[in-house]
């Protein structure tokens, strides 16, 4: 984490250079560089990176950016795409010589297609709001991540977003038809169509989280789905992790495919419960919610055999929602975890790892130890469904030592969920904040592919450099560094 | 296998030294597909067997030598499937064929294509490396998704060696219906049900009648019935089954078969030929010796593409043109995985 940003000196003649450059299209308001109209920009949703940029532009047109992105690519000078800053993994960190391209203008919803169910919007449009937009027709925009209300769809597109209701209706990449943008050299780019597929080759599901290394997106295509009649959750409480951790299992063993599985241990549940009251059993060491939706009969028919499951898989207590204010009462605890946790400890560290759902409990024992190991408390939400774990490492950054000893166990967490058969990230992208483990769950091999491909879209290496893939040269001092779940080598020898 | 794998990645290299062209090859099930076919057979049959299957993570692990048939009767047994519904073209259809010709059947508009469940892939690529991308998780974000790149790329960029595909239960009931409807009202239709909460899981229109299957709960299936009307079809399974696998009679004509792939809404095209449609509107068949650019031109000019799918004379190329930034990005990608170039040359794009 912190350490990863060297460089925050701005040259600032080549600043003026850039400022003249951009001001010949833009107007005054649209570029900015005084370090009071720059701070803003300084950092994403990970708040511990934080550097400003030489350059902030705001286009507000097509011809805009692909100006921008011209005079960038004949300066030679780097671009950092940024939507609604919600990001979780730093990957709309600014550099300190390059330009921060704010999508925040592009808001503008261009077209609803009720019969094709397709929206077409610019990328600064809000996730939330599409589905707002096509309540009238019955359809909604399926994918939602707990910062729906906030993050926008260009950001979603980046870092190929879920949310809580995945295992049923897919990601970002399941759910948009096609990304319009324009290459680091300025040349327009047209991923995905209005049909089911395109000729060629898949660039779209290439593009969609790529975290904007391959293009700058200007519009989006989205799917819409026909809005279920009903959803009704379930609510079950567990005397341990473990317990529940089986009975998700046999929820999907049962073949059933709820619309949402989520858990949160007992920590959790203490945090959310004193923040939003959403009815949680405060006794469980863990709940799980399991969501239905369809039709009524069908709703009626997956609730009876849900609860079936559950009661066989040893769950103590049971509530199903009687309505539609209940059912978004227990979803509001879910949704609300980030932000209760950020009451409860003055900084708190999320992860993203996913596993295979059967090594759950191995993976919550082993942050169990590690609770103990660095001496810090990490509460758990998780969407079991999917296999997405979002621990929460609770710090204080003004307390010497704890931000480094978080990185520490974060990464140990991460590491363990590679060598489970997962992955370091399950939908908040790796940004600045992963590279490291990028190099524990690839090769150089994988690697070099990852540069290549970038090289084929942007040779120049001018967009968004830095973030997603590290550098060989990184993973050889990294690996070097740790080996085997974070032994170093010769343990013997002082370090400091 | 660890020997099998070897010799495959000796033969890439040897060829790539030599820059003589390669043809990954399963059961040869999809030879038809594509521009004529170039370069000498690597055959992957003999690296097969399911790696990985654990019912409660909706995953599956293959080879891709494992015939598809064998890697669906596993799933069978467990209740799943693969929710694409991948047509076979024949008994020797392997899952790395059905991955590098990213075909998707009937289930396809309500389910998702081959690429919406495919979660990652070991590559073999064109300096004889053994590449992993993606994984066996639902939610993975680490990289490029390579593996959807690879989805569909005919076997130009390596070997798919192996693949993880997320699986489905099976639905409960499956029934079809028919309707009697002109093309464009069918269309309509088609389009109107898909944005209601109805479980329809395929559609199909020809010759004035519309097939509609409904999959899921009992309840939700016996609902959208009495909601639709329509008659009830006996043996609907093997309705979709023929459809699937191209059996139907419809097919066994011998003027080309065009597929253009529409938005959903578009409205009939007016070329001629014997039209069957699909995938709520989105997938049109098309039996007719047309001109080649009126059909593909139409096609662009509703918002999609036209595909020489079979005929005898692939002339007019198997794939419509790219616009010539995508096919710089093609040309660029290929360079990645392929540098020599020795991957079924010619078989998507002349130039790849």
């Amino acid at each position: 984490m912190g350490e990863a940003v060297p460089d925050t000196r701005i040259d600032t003649s080549r600043q003026a250079e850039v400022v003249r450059r951009l001001r010949e299209f833009l107007p005054p308001h649209a570029v900015l560089f005084r370090d009071e109209d720059t701070r803003p920009y300084e950092c994403d949703g990970l708040t511990a990176y934080r550097r400003a940029p030489m350059v902030v532009a705001l286009p507000e047109t097509d011809a805009q950016v692909r100006h921008v992105l011209q005079t960038c690519s004949a300066l030679g000078v780097p671009v950092v795409p940024r939507g609604a800053g919600t990001g979780l993994s730093g990957g709309a960190l600014p550099l300190a010589d390059g330009v921060l391209l704010s999508m925040a203008k592009f808001m503008r919803t261009l077209r609803v297609d009720p019969v094709a169910r397709l929206a077409v919007v610019q990328p600064g449009v809000r996730n939330a709001a599409i589905s707002d937009l096509v309540a009238p027709f019955g359809l909604y925009y399926a994918p939602d991540p707990s910062s729906q209300i906030a993050c926008s769809i260009g950001g979603n597109v980046a870092e190929n977003s879920g949310g809580v209701h995945c295992l049923k209706y897919g990601l970002t990449v399941h759910n948009v038809m096609r990304v319009r943008g324009y290459t680091i050299d300025g040349e327009p780019v047209d991923f995905g169509g209005e049909a089911l597929d395109a000729p060629g080759y898949d660039l779209l599901a290439l593009a969609i989280g790529s975290e904007g290394l391959l293009a700058v997106t200007t519009e989006v295509t989205v799917k819409l789905l026909p809005k279920p009649q009903l959803a009704r959750v379930v609510m079950a409480s567990f005397d341990d992790v473990e317990t529940a951790g089986k009975a998700v299992a046999a929820v999907i063993a049962a073949g059933i495919v709820p619309a949402g599985l989520e858990m949160m241990d007992k920590p959790a549940t203490h945090a959310v419960e004193q923040f939003v009251h959403a009815g949680y059993d405060l006794e469980a060491a863990a709940i799980l919610l399991c969501e239905s939706d369809g039709t009524p009969e069908e709703v009626g028919e997956e609730i009876a055999r849900v609860k079936q499951v559950l009661t066989d898989a040893g769950a103590t207590r049971m509530t199903v929602s009687r309505d539609e204010a209940e059912r978004l009462r227990f979803w509001s605890g879910r949704k609300a975890a980030f932000p209760a946790v950020g009451r409860i400890s003055p900084d708190y560290y999320c992860m993203d790892g996913t596993i295979p759902r059967r090594r759950l409990g191995e993976i919550l024992t082993f942050i169990g130890e590690m609770e103990k190991k660095y001496g810090l408390r990490c509460p758990n939400v998780f969407h079991a469904g999917d296999g997405n774990l979002h621990p929460l490492i609770l710090y204080d950054a003004n307390e010497p030592d704890q931000l480094h000893r978080t990185e520490q166990f974060a990464r140990e967490v991460l590491e363990k969920c590679v060598e489970v058969g997962g992955t370091i990230t399950g939908e908040h992208g790796v940004g600045v904040e992963k590279i490291d483990q990028m190099c524990t769950q690839f090769g150089r091999d994988e690697l070099e592919t990852f540069h290549a491909v970038k090289h084929a879209f942007d040779p120049a290496g001018l967009l968004n450099p830095g973030k997603a893939v590290p550098t060989l040269a990184r993973c050889a001092e990294y690996r070097g560094m740790h080996v085997h779940g974070g032994q170093l080598p010769f343990p013997e020898l002082p370090r400091f | 296998m660890q020997a099998v794998l070897d010799a495959l990645a000796e033969q890439v290299r040897t060829a790539a030294q030599s820059a003589r062209a390669l043809r990954p090859r399963g059961g040869g099930s999809k030879d038809f597909y594509g521009n004529e076919l170039a370069g000498e057979p690597l055959d992957t049959r003999a690296y097969a067997g399911i790696v990985s299957y654990e019912p409660s993570e909706l995953v599956i692990t293959a080879r891709c030598g494992t015939p598809l048939a064998e890697l669906e009767r596993a799933l069978a047994e467990k209740g799943q499937m693969l929710p694409f519904e991948p047509p076979h073209f024949g008994a020797d259809a392997t899952l790395g064929g059905c991955v590098a010709a990213g075909l998707s059947g009937p289930r396809r508009a309500s389910a998702g294509a081959v690429r919406d469940f495919v979660l990652g892939t070991r590559l073999l690529d064109g300096r004889g490396r053994v590449l992993g991308f993606g994984g066996e998780v639902m939610k993975n974000v680490a990289g490029y998704d390579v593996s959807r790149l690879l989805t569909g790329s005919l076997g130009t960029l390596g070997v798919i060696l192996e693949a993880s595909l997320k699986v489905l239960p099976r639905p409960a009931l499956e029934t079809t219906l028919r309707f009697e409807a002109p093309k464009d009202k069918a269309v309509e239709w088609m389009n109107q049900w898909a944005a209601k909460p109805l479980p329809i899981s395929a559609t199909c229109y020809l010759k004035g009648e519309l097939a509609v299957r409904l999959s899921g709960a009992e309840s939700a299936v016996r609902a959208a019935r009495e909601r639709l009307g329509g008659d009830e079809v006996a043996r609907g399974e093997d309705f979709w089954a023929d459809l699937r696998e191209h059996a139907h009679p419809y097919f066994a004509a011998e003027a080309p078969l065009w597929r253009l792939s529409l938005p959903s809404t578009a409205a009939p095209l007016g070329l001629a030929g014997e039209e069957l449609i699909e995938w709520g509107g989105a997938l049109r068949w098309l039996a007719g010796a047309g001109d080649a650019r009126a059909i593909r031109e139409a096609a662009q000019r509703a918002g999609g593409h036209a595909t020489l799918f079979r005929a005898r004379d692939k002339s007019p190329g198997a794939f419509a043109p790219l616009a010539p930034v995508q096919a710089k990005l093609h040309r660029a990608l290929k360079a990645v995985f392929d540098p020599a170039g020795i991957f079924s040359p010619g078989r998507m794009y002349p130039d790849l």
